[in-house]
């Protein structure tokens, strides 16, 4: 076994991986998939797949808000950034990624009056002090981030501001699981459950999968120990031959989430019927849209919003990493045509996406490794 | 976007209930506390961050380990501080 990225914990993490491989079964492999992009980072920047037995396999899932994004909905907000009179605003992560007709910074470059907000509150804020503007708020994310979008159009209906509204793209996480499990290309044995999303849901929503599906699933802390007690927890869930939902991140997430942040997230959106994953396709129930109540504050009844389609560029493979059917470097144009500076697929351009991950670190500690075994 | 800061309560703002300042890593900025009802929350509380809004209240251990694991992950926390940095959160 290699030890490639040191850190404090390294002997716990040494004594825990030997934990894990006494758990496996002689000639069986394992398959885990960690759903979000924050322990895909912790995965490759702590080199956490080189502590773990040949037998493990750390497979990376969807849980990349921007990762998910497709093309069209780019195209949509760069149109609707190009009415006369729109300021749009969204998080720094989407600044990159590429539509049909480029990124916001090239629509940007064309004129484009586009600003990059920490908070939606920030959005506000511009919408507040540009009373004649129209200002738009691309929200992106899963439940983490819903709740925040939907508190910040309840203050703006509270305070009757009439210039702001949202382009609604948020998704939820159970879908996407099940969309999966579903999957005809990927045998799974367990997962390691979204830590932050958790605070939100709770653990209750994944009881269908060790119900329904027999797989275990442990929600998991970032940390590197957490990661690998999650795999451990799994692991002795398989050795005992059941399949249960655990909370190794009980320290933040309670058992039933935040059940004001769920409120508030139902009193202001509702499901779409459907919408359209990057790389998964059409899932059906499985995105948020702002509720007639609430139409005021909806980019999509405010603006005409053109709605086509845009097929994925042929080279990008992104579809099959967030699957977790390939590994980043297993991509023909990862590293090369595809790096994070100018990238093809949206996994690239986020910094919780699993190539983008993989390129800054991954790499980087299997050349340490390289050099270690040299000298 | 996802990445949870750690914060440190430094006032609850009397005008405003559903904000705090709060300190994140030497920055301090106007934080919304409102999903976090009835928890009670005083300065010298830790909660975890995103976006603008706190999302759970966390014990100073926690804060501690996840300021630490933040750190260790480099750019992409380097990032959202320089974003909170900019951000000028308030209420009308």
């Amino acid at each position: 076994m290699r030890f490639v990225d040191e850190y404090r914990d390294a002997d716990k993490a040494r004594a825990l991986a030997a934990r894990i491989a006494a758990l496996c079964e002689p000639g069986r492999a394992y398959k885990f998939m960690e759903v979000c992009g924050g322990h895909t980072h912790t995965i490759y920047k702590h080199g956490l797949e080189d502590y773990l037995p040949p037998a493990v396999t750390l497979v990376h899932g969807p849980g990349c808000p921007v990762c998910v994004i497709p093309m069209g909905r780019v195209d949509d907000a760069i149109h609707i950034a190009e009415q006369p009179g729109v300021i749009m605003t969204t998080f720094g992560d989407m600044m990159r990624v590429p539509g049909g007709r480029g990124s916001f910074l090239e629509a940007m470059a064309r004129g484009a009056d586009i600003r990059m907000v920490y908070s939606p509150l920030d959005a506000l804020k511009i919408a507040r002090e540009n009373p004649d503007k129209q200002v738009v708020f691309m929200a992106i994310g899963f439940e983490t981030t819903a709740p925040s979008t939907a508190m910040t159009i309840l203050r703006a209906k509270a305070e009757g501001i009439g210039n702001f509204s949202v382009f609604c793209n948020h998704v939820t996480i159970i879908p996407a699981i099940k969309a999966i499990l579903d999957s005809p290309d990927l045998r799974l044995d367990g997962f390691i459950g979204p830590g932050h999303v958790s605070t939100v849901i709770g653990c209750r929503p994944y009881g269908f999968i060790a119900r329904d599906y027999g797989k275990p699933l442990v929600v998991a802390g970032f940390e590197p120990l957490d990661v690998l007690q999650s795999v451990y927890q799994n692991l002795v869930q398989l050795a005992e031959g059941r399949a249960a939902v655990e909370n190794q991140y009980a320290r933040v997430v309670p058992w039933d989430g935040n059940p004001k942040a769920l409120a508030v997230i139902n009193e202001v959106m509702e499901l779409r019927p459907h919408f359209e994953w990057r790389g998964l396709g059409f899932i059906s129930d499985s995105a948020l849209r702002v509720t007639e109540r609430y139409a005021a504050f909806d980019a999509e009844r405010i603006f005409r919003i053109p709605g086509g389609r845009v097929a994925d560029p042929q080279a990008c493979q992104c579809g099959e990493v967030l699957k977790g059917v390939l590994k980043p470097w297993e991509c023909k144009v990862f590293g090369t045509a595809c790096t994070p500076e100018t990238p093809i697929g949206t996994c690239m351009v986020s910094s919780e996406g699993a190539c983008a991950a993989y390129y800054n670190f991954g790499r980087f500690s299997r050349d340490r490794v390289k050099e270690a075994t040299r000298t | 976007m996802c990445l949870g800061i750690p914060g440190e309560i430094v006032e609850i703002l009397s005008d405003h209930p559903d904000l705090a300042k709060v300190d994140v890593s030497g920055v301090r900025r106007a934080i919304n506390i409102g999903l976090l009802e009835g928890e009670a929350l005083a300065p010298g509380d830790w909660i975890l961050i995103h976006v603008g809004f706190a999302l759970s209240k966390i014990d100073e251990a926690e804060a501690r380990s996840a300021l630490d694991f933040l750190e260790s992950i480099g750019q992409a926390y380097e990032d959202e501080i320089a974003a909170l940095r900019e951000s000028m959160i308030e209420q009308g």
